[in-house]
């Protein structure tokens, strides 16, 4: 069934399809429809669940934290300086190894204040250990809602279900609602190896010592160094398991493809933009109007950001001539983000094979300054010329 | 002409009228006042003075007789609700003629 | 205009239900094959009475570019007074339409190279027996007998739907009589 809806209630329909337990959140702008939608949810008993109102976004996810190590299906949602507010949960969610989602509504972070969109808060978290999704449209909100919780669940890793603020989260337009029964087949019940409960005490990331210790049963406890190993190596293995969830959903809703890229055009084109969330598929005009023009151009978007896929990414782009990556955040003191790693993969993939192509990086949007189509696809024109420059580019900037 | 050469590197407000924008076009109702209640106007002294003291844009002037600058006023109506002696009544602004707002 | 691919740009007030309006002809183009339906209001802050803006594009393919609308095609004002203090007009394509609420004659307008249609939905609305100022469901009205683009059907069923449980009829009404009382040309 088709609603036109927009991206906060979307995100709100998949927590409720994925009979979420407990939800605690702060608002936030532009999260705070999406939570106000799933309190109206649990009021009317469409949800079987514990809302709990908090006093920031730290309480929030500390809530989420406890009431997942309990064995309670969690979620939370914020943007921006709420994120950033929670940043110390957010480090021991993953460290903790619960298996939360949390959506991310992209916004710019202070200072100054700023509540439009740009993707800086989620980027600036990207080191946490949380698996990131970027989302280009309404329809990939509450697809990959109901994905995070199979795939959170499966490998023990909270995920971060990213989408543009307002550009998303505001806008109506057409996606499906998926249906109750099938959402049952593709998520079971939340069982987790072990969960808080009296009979079974115990102390839960407690002092963890450098080194390796002998537990009570006599067997050879983890060190804080191999609890840490474990989540990386587990997160790079859950590549594997982001693939079975796209085939499973695929086989149950009938509409899926590539876990890790979404790509337009990509095949021949000799340059490749490439780009997080609804940038990509504003792109694809650009893409459009210079495919007229005879210049072969594609763009792609990445999907999972963390963990970053960069065999797919690299054979996507292997044997290109250049890579355009268009972003909503950077690294401060340096470059993009994204441009960042996608230089990484190319590197460690085509070094020495004479494929490597070269990457323009570009800085767009920050703050919520207008996209226009028309400056991403004159900037693209221009870089299929040649590399415009070493430095990232500031797009619309009007100093 | 850009903002490179802007005199400050981050975003810095200072206090001084218009940096919201005309907020006067913000208004439903006006403030209207009424000399012969009014008792700075009344008593010809400086006494009162309590919708200077309140308003929260600061159009009002410590004046006799107080002055309303419409340019800035928002219509909020703590004026006439905080008068003592209801001197100030607000009035919907279409009662005032189009040719009276293009005086102003 | 290009039946494939409209824009439209409404022009209202914070509060007055400018998203609703755009939202009941997003649904009907949607179910009339306009599969692409994007809709987005004035993003930030928000005060009831502020100059706010939701645009629309509704086009027979997926949109994909959610950025705001540059060249609209149409253009819907649902108060007047905003042709003061906003550039309403901006952008619109050479032959575009514009809808506008107001009480004043259709004479008394004169936007050179645009069609214009002008209607007293203020009136309207209270003729229907709607509350003073609610307008959103009477400029659907003038929008669709200005441009004839959806077809009064659909966009009445629409309206009785979103308002369900707020007056329906009434509503529809409103829509009717503007419908009939619009007047358009230019």
């Amino acid at each position: 069934m088709h609603i036109i809806e927009n991206g906060n209630v979307a995100a709100a329909l998949g927590v409720r399809l994925c009979h979420v337990n407990v939800i605690a959140a702060y608002p936030i702008t532009p999260q705070t429809p999406l939570t106000e939608k799933l309190s109206e949810y649990v009021e009317a008993g469409e949800m079987q669940a514990e809302y709990i109102p908090v006093e920031s976004e730290h309480s929030a996810l500390a809530v989420c934290i406890a009431a997942s190590s309990a064995g309670a299906r969690s979620f939370t949602a914020t943007s921006s300086n709420g994120l950033l507010y929670m940043h110390e949960q957010v480090q021991w969610a993953a460290g903790a190894r619960l298996s939360l989602v949390m959506c991310v509504v992209n916004r710019a972070v202070g200072a100054p204040w700023n509540v439009w969109n740009d993707q800086q808060d989620s980027i600036s978290q990207r080191d946490t250990g949380w698996i990131q999704i970027y989302c280009c449209d309404h329809q990939q909100i509450i697809d990959s809602v109901i994905k995070a919780y199979w795939l959170a669940e499966k490998v023990s890793i909270p995920i971060m279900v990213c989408y543009d603020g307002y550009i998303l989260s505001h806008t109506y337009m057409p996606f499906e609602v998926p249906e109750q029964e099938k959402v049952d087949k593709f998520l079971p019940p939340f069982r987790p190896d072990y969960a808080l409960n009296p009979e079974e005490p115990a102390n839960l990331n407690t002092v963890t010592l450098p080194d390796v210790r002998m537990d009570v049963r006599g067997e050879l406890a983890h060190g804080y160094m191999e609890i840490r190993y474990l989540l990386h190596e587990e997160m790079r293995t859950s590549l594997t398991a982001a693939a079975e969830a796209e085939k499973r959903f695929a086989d149950i809703f009938g509409r899926g493809g590539d876990p890790y890229v979404e790509p337009y055009l990509c095949d021949d084109a000799e340059y490749i933009a490439v780009g997080l969330g609804s940038l990509t598929y504003q792109l694809r005009v650009s893409v459009d109007t210079l495919r007229k023009e005879g210049i072969k151009v594609g763009v792609m978007g990445v999907r999972f950001y963390r963990p970053f896929p960069d065999e797919a990414v690299a054979k996507a782009l292997k044997g290109k001539k250049g890579v355009i990556v268009y972003e909503k955040a950077l690294s401060y003191g340096y470059e993009g983000a994204l441009a960042s790693d996608l230089k990484s993969a190319l590197y460690e993939h085509l070094a020495g094979t004479g494929k490597l192509p070269f990457v323009q990086n570009f800085i767009a949007g920050i703050g919520g300054r207008d996209i226009k189509t028309d400056d991403l696809t004159q900037t693209l024109r221009a870089a299929t010329k040649n590399r415009v420059s070493k430095e990232p580019v500031w797009i619309g900037l009007k100093l | 002409m850009g903002t490179r050469n802007y005199r400050r590197k981050t975003s810095h407000s200072e206090h001084g009228p218009g940096d919201g924008g005309r907020t006067g076009s913000w208004r439903v109702e006006r403030p209207v006042l009424n000399k012969s209640l009014c008792i700075p106007c009344k008593r010809n002294t400086e006494a009162c003075f309590i919708c200077w003291l309140l308003c929260p844009d600061v159009v009002i002037s410590r004046t006799i007789p107080p002055k309303i600058d419409l340019e800035y006023c928002k219509g909020c109506g703590i004026c006439a609700e905080e008068c003592p002696t209801k001197a100030i009544t607000m009035v919907d602004e279409a009662q005032f003629s189009e040719e009276e707002k293009e005086k102003e | 205009m290009n039946k494939e691919f409209i824009e439209i740009r409404w022009h209202g007030r914070g509060g007055q239900g400018a998203i609703t309006a755009a939202k009941i002809v997003a649904g009907a183009a949607f179910v009339s094959g306009y599969s692409g339906v994007v809709m987005a209001p004035s993003f930030g802050t928000e005060r009831r009475g502020a100059p706010v803006m939701t645009s629309l594009k509704i086009s027979k393919e997926k949109i994909y570019d959610l950025s705001p609308i540059e060249t609209p095609d149409i253009i819907v004002v649902l108060d007047h007074l905003l042709l003061n203090e906003a550039d309403v007009v901006c952008g619109l394509k050479p032959g575009g339409v514009i809808v506008l609420n107001t009480p004043k004659a259709f004479e008394s307008y004169n936007f050179k190279g645009y069609r214009l249609a002008t209607a007293d939905i203020t009136a309207i609305s209270v003729e229907a027996g709607l509350p003073h100022g609610m307008v959103n469901t009477g400029i659907i009205g003038s929008l669709e007998k200005a441009t004839n683009l959806l077809g009064m059907d659909i966009l009445i069923k629409g309206i009785e739907e979103e308002f369900r449980t707020r007056r329906p009829e009434k509503n529809s009404l409103a829509a009717k009589i503007a419908f009939e009382k619009t007047v358009a040309g230019g």
